[in-house]
């Protein structure tokens, strides 16, 4: 062996899994708890469900704070107008909604998501060249100016549809249950579940198999040095705060379909969920965000169940005892 | 010889700090350039403000006879410059392919150029899938350079690549930048060792509070035991 194989005996990589492992480890645990076995399928459905939708929302956000070290708390305001775009496309196509047809409803549906997703990704770009670019490497500042623009937005909504409550109604064939071992499981929430396992799915694709998510990878870890082997990273910025924003539409339209109804401070309630996420799993890390989204929603949903006035504080006991046991989350991947 | 690099009353300010206060600093094409002096004189913010990583605040930097104190990093880059920092920057979360791949810009590796890298640095070929970070820091330090040598560059940037190497992984070093001199690429390699320094250098500028002191030939400086004293305190041959 040549002496410059030192460190032939390479340690390796081990792979780190307990992670992975938590979701099924804290829904097993929780089922001695709720005790019947079709509630606790129910509640981990329900919970499985809203953990993508929450996964969604978060993961552009994570992306943004890993990549540009960019607090954004105005990431609700997109999550929101998703939502309110939603009912823009929807009220007028409501006979395809109300239709008994799968392929009206899903029309219906993908033409909102499209939308929502299109008009979010455009706001972001220009909240981006706006509000962010003045601010870059200033966190106060960052949290000022996108609270600003969080509330800003919230208002904006408030004055076009007024604080009412609107309602989202779910298409035909998405209304109702499915029995699945004798638990009543909402059609709806396994579509929440397959969306999200696909854009979980694709965002892995896209970071680990192209050179766009190569150079993301690089640059949550690195920017400077990215910049410094010749690629221009404010370009990549602007196309990851588009992302993260469009991201942030499509969840916003999945959780106004999931509750039925839109209102201007949901995006800033759901702030607080996404951000125990973005924590938990660790700056920059999606894969940590998925974990953690599952994580926080199915504990949500178990102690909403078992103690109600413990759902939010479970949450935070949660993040406290992640960042105990791994203080950068659970896959860190910046040194911030 | 012309000059490749060339940096005429350069200054940079860091926050408050005014840490380069007016260099002068002449690279020949072709040639090895070793920059020296004491910790604080300004060698690394040299490096970094040719780079566009801090800008300079007057002075004109001119790479080929091309101004480019103005331009953003990627540009200065892709105009031929390579950069190792003192750090290696190396990215622990990918591996040490994709961190070449990273260095290949616009087109896959070239597998010939990948053969000449792994002659030097035949750890990178062993540890090809394994996560850089799980590299030794001499192993780190070779993929540091492999990345900067990846495609061929007009004028490599080098900061102190040898602090903290084993003495193996030193020769490999000066092995790899002997090879690049003799293939015509410029070096501008900021260096400690003095070792290093006499092996590969042919001129040597030598820096002390944000300015260059002296500038003048390895060979001069290296036989110049008082000369040393008065640049460096210290005589190089003492630590090598």
């Amino acid at each position: 062996m040549s002496a410059l194989d030192t460190g032939a005996a390479l340690p390796k990589a081990r792979a780190d899994l307990v992670p992975l492992l938590l979701p099924a480890a804290l829904a097993l645990a929780a089922l001695p708890f709720v005790g019947s076995p079709s509630t606790w399928l129910t509640l981990t459905i329900a919970g499985l469900a809203m953990g993508m939708m929450i996964f969604i929302m978060a993961s552009g956000l994570t992306l943004i704070f890993g990549l540009m070290d960019v607090l954004n708390f105005g990431h609700g305001a997109f999550i929101a107008i998703g939502a309110y775009l939603a009912v823009l496309v929807l009220g007028p196509l409501a006979p395809w909604m109300q239709a008994e047809s799968i392929w009206l409803n899903g029309a219906a549906i993908a033409a909102a998501v499209l939308f929502a997703m299109a008009v979010t990704a455009a706001l972001g770009l220009a909240f981006e060249r706006v509000l962010i670019v003045p601010v870059y490497g200033q966190h106060l500042k960052q949290i000022l100016i996108t609270m600003g623009g969080l509330i800003v937005a919230e208002q904006v909504l408030y004055a076009l549809y007024g604080p009412q409550q609107i309602p989202l109604p779910l298409p035909a064939s998405l209304r109702g249950s499915v029995l699945i071992g004798g638990a009543a499981i909402e059609k709806y929430r396994l579509l929440a579940v397959a969306i999200g396992l696909v854009v979980f799915l694709a965002m892995l694709v896209i970071l680990n198999r192209t050179k766009i998510g190569l150079l993301i990878r690089a640059g949550v870890e690195n920017g400077e040095m990215v910049e410094a082997l010749g690629y221009r990273i404010t370009r990549l910025f602007v196309g990851v705060f588009m992302a993260g924003s469009a991201l942030a539409g499509l969840g916003g339209v999945m959780w106004g379909l999931y509750r039925e109804q839109v209102h201007a401070a949901m995006g800033a309630e759901l702030m607080v969920l996404v951000f125990i996420v973005v924590i938990i799993g660790g700056l920059g890390s999606v894969t940590g965000c998925f974990i953690g989204a599952l994580l926080v929603a199915l504990l949500t949903n178990y102690t909403g169940f078992l103690v109600p006035k413990l759902a939010l504080v479970s949450d935070i006991l949660l993040m406290v005892a992640v960042l105990l046991w791994r203080p950068r989350g659970l896959y860190a991947v910046t040194s911030r | 010889m012309s000059a490749l690099l060339l940096l005429t009353g350069v200054q940079t300010h860091i926050g408050r700090y005014h840490i380069l206060q007016g260099v002068d600093l002449d690279v020949p094409e072709g040639r090895t350039t070793m920059l020296l002096g004491r910790n604080g004189a300004g060698k690394t913010t040299t490096l970094r403000t040719v780079m566009g990583l801090w800008r300079a605040s007057e002075g004109e930097i001119r790479f080929g006879g091309r101004r480019i104190e103005a331009l953003v990093t990627p540009d200065i880059a892709r105009a031929g410059i390579g950069y190792v920092p003192e750090n290696m920057a190396i990215f622990s979360d990918l591996t040490v392919r994709e961190n070449l791949e990273l260095a290949a810009r616009d087109a896959p590796l070239d597998a010939a150029r990948l053969e000449w890298i792994f002659g030097f640095f035949p750890a990178l070929q062993r540890f090809w899938l394994s996560r850089a970070g799980t590299l030794s820091g001499g192993q780190k330090q070779m993929l540091s350079i492999a990345r900067a040598v990846a495609e061929p560059r007009r004028l490599l940037l080098i900061d102190e690549p040898t602090k903290g190497l084993a003495p193996a992984i030193v020769d490999a070093l000066i092995a790899c930048l002997a090879e690049l001199k003799r293939l015509g690429t410029t070096i501008l390699l900021v260096e400690q060792n003095f070792r290093v320094a006499r092996e590969i250098g042919d001129t040597v500028a030598v820096m002390d509070n944000g300015r260059i002191v002296h500038a003048g030939t390895m060979a001069e400086l290296a036989g110049d035991e008082a000369l040393q004293h008065r640049l460096l305190g210290l005589s190089l041959e003492t630590h090598a």
